[in-house]
């Protein structure tokens, strides 16, 4: 096997915010993500799945272990790991296609070049006739997949997705959960995603990372076993969503336990 | 918007009266026009009938039909080399609009390099720790000073002439700007700043791609909301002398009791500030295309 996309190891995190206590949001993390692979991050709320991301993403430091990309240890922000966030934080003054083309402009890809990129990334991502609207005009799946093709614009090796789906409706999330599958097949890019939804991380996951409530530690990696298109329906399907219920289930009291403690 | 608000639909029967194939935008327009005369009128009409009834002395308050009749005469002390005091002479509609292009013209210099300079400072405020410490606490000293009462330093400082007018304004706008820059950089969403970080943007190139685009509504609303004040020093500073302007004729008029050229004076003015915020509103909504009409420069 060829080196981990993602290597984190020993990773700690702790805030230190002006004039409050710090907070330990992650303790002695480790786990690699290998090349290709689509890894879901499931916690309790609070337990620093965000921090991760923007610590992978080159936006935030570690306190503490390292992680590296390709060998290489993160420094800073590279094009090479996209982050999407919740909301697709889409420039309004740009049109979707500017958009999209905002990191080739950025580096100093020519006009014209930038523009074939766009359409056919829009393309990909299913908007190839929104190329000129503003993202207003868009609505919020659309504007999800408007910020998939900003990222995949700049070729990601990792792509990481911070609750990308939370806000819309369970109609267009299934179809962005389908949609987002044949992307990551297309691109070839590792995918780290960051759900509450045990049904997204069913779905989804080649494995899902199961977070300890804050300060967060791996609890468990579970691989799912099932092919895909993977039904609800499938008895073993069911079997997972018990079982990480109940993981779930005794970090969220713990973390409740916790909060009363203080 | 769509492309073609602004025109008028096509299609439909060739026979139809043109009236019934406005679009909605100049059906909407047309109305706007139409509600300004009504307004205007209304405040002409309680005038006339005041003097009408013999209610208002003409010689103090003539009436619009009054200082509009005699433009002529009125024109006539719009003379370039007109002094209080001295005997109206030339004049014109040429050395009308010459005026009315003095006063513009020190409103869009003061104007504008007020905004360029504050959006300078209070950037340079924000990112600049140093000078964050230096000279924010004077700034925030300074900012609640009349304009007006600047205009002797102006004076001092600049001596007669158009300087202090355009200085005036300048300091009008400049403040305002500065604090309004540093509080908008604040409120940029991170997430903006994150996207253009991941991309590879320099922090110059994030400033000029991403966080001025994302300030300027909101300061281009705090220049119309400083517009009006700036034709309100403009006028005072003129009055100083400058040798050109309206805010001279009017100082003259007032000194030589003109009440019609007063008044001819102030229909000007009026006209003057709201045509520039029409102008300066055309000019956002060209610059700030991304922004909905009616929501300002609302976040
Ligand atoms: N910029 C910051 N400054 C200080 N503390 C922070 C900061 N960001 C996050 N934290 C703290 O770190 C902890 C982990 O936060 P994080 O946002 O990573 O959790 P999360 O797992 O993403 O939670 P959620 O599922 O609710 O999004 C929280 O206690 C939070 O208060
Ligand atoms: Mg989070």
């Amino acid at each position: 096997m060829s080196r981990p996309a993602v290597s984190i190891q020993s990773v700690s995190k702790r805030w230190t915010p002006e004039g409050r206590a710090p907070v330990q949001a992650l303790k002695d993390l480790s786990f690699d993500v290998e090349p290709g692979e689509f890894i879901v991050l499931l916690g309790p709320s609070g337990c620093g799945k965000s921090t991760l991301l923007y610590m992978i993403a080159g936006l935030e430091e570690v306190s503490g272990g390292t992680i590296a990309c390709d060998g290489e240890p993160v420094t800073e922000p590279s094009a090479e790991r996209g982050l999407i966030f919740q909301e697709a934080s889409l420039f309004p003054w740009l049109t979707i296609a500017d958009n999209v083309a905002f990191g080739l402009s950025v580096q100093h890809v020519q006009p014209v070049r930038r523009r074939e990129i766009a359409i056919e990334m829009l393309k990909r991502v299913g908007l190839g006739d929104m190329l000129d609207k503003k993202p207003d005009e868009l609505s919020g799946g659309m504007r999800q997949r408007a910020a998939c093709a900003r990222a995949l614009a700049m070729r990601p090796k990792v792509l990481m997705m911070d609750e990308p789906f939370a806000a819309l409706d369970v109609q267009t999330r299934a179809r962005m959960q389908d949609f987002l599958l044949q992307i990551w097949r297309d691109s070839g890019a590792s995918i780290l995603l960051v759900t509450h939804s045990i049904d997204e991380a069913i779905s989804l996951a080649d494995r899902v990372v199961v977070f300890t409530a804050r300060p967060g530690q791996v609890k468990t990696i579970v691989p799912i076993d099932l092919p895909r298109p993977r039904q609800s329906r499938d008895p073993r399907y069911h079997a997972y969503r018990d079982m990480f219920a109940e993981l779930l289930a005794d970090e969220v009291d713990r973390a409740f336990a916790e909060q009363e403690a203080v | 918007m769509s492309a073609d608000a602004g025109r008028p639909a096509r299609g439909g029967a060739p026979l139809e009266p043109p009236r019934l194939s406005l679009s909605p935008a100049w059906r909407r327009r047309l109305a706007a026009i139409g509600w300004g005369i009504v307004s205007l009128g209304l405040f002409a009409g309680v005038w006339e009938a005041l003097w009408f009834l013999g209610m208002l002395n003409p010689l103090l308050l003539p009436p619009p039909h009054m200082f509009l009749a005699d433009i002529p005469g009125t024109l006539q002390f719009f003379d370039r080399s007109n002094r209080i005091g001295s005997v109206a002479t030339g004049g014109g509609v040429g050395a009308l609009l010459f005026t009315m292009a003095s006063t513009t013209l020190r409103v869009v210099i003061g104007l504008s390099l007020g905004f360029s300079c504050g959006v300078a400072v209070g950037a340079a405020i924000h990112y600049v720790k140093l000078l964050r410490n230096l000279l924010l606490p004077t700034i925030l000293m300074l900012a609640p000073i009349s304009p007006v009462a600047w205009l002797p330093v102006a004076i001092f400082v600049f001596g007669i002439g158009d300087v202090p007018a355009i200085f005036l304004v300048f300091i009008t706008v400049f403040f305002a700007i500065v604090l309004s820059t540093g509080a908008q950089i604040e409120s940029v969403p991170k997430n903006y700043i994150h996207v253009a970080r991941i991309m590879g943007a320099t922090q110059r190139q994030t400033f000029w791609k991403v966080i001025l685009p994302s300030i300027l509504p909101s300061l281009f609303m705090t220049l119309r909301l400083n517009l009006f004040a700036a034709w309100m020093v403009v006028l005072i500073a003129e009055t100083v002398g400058v040798g050109t302007g309206l805010g001279q004729i009017t100082s003259m008029a007032r000194s030589t009791f003109n009440a019609k050229l007063v008044f001819f004076t102030m229909a000007i003015i009026g006209l003057l500030g709201f045509l520039s915020d029409f102008a300066l509103r055309q000019v956002q909504r060209k610059m700030l295309w991304w922004i909905a009409p009616n929501q300002g420069g609302a976040r």
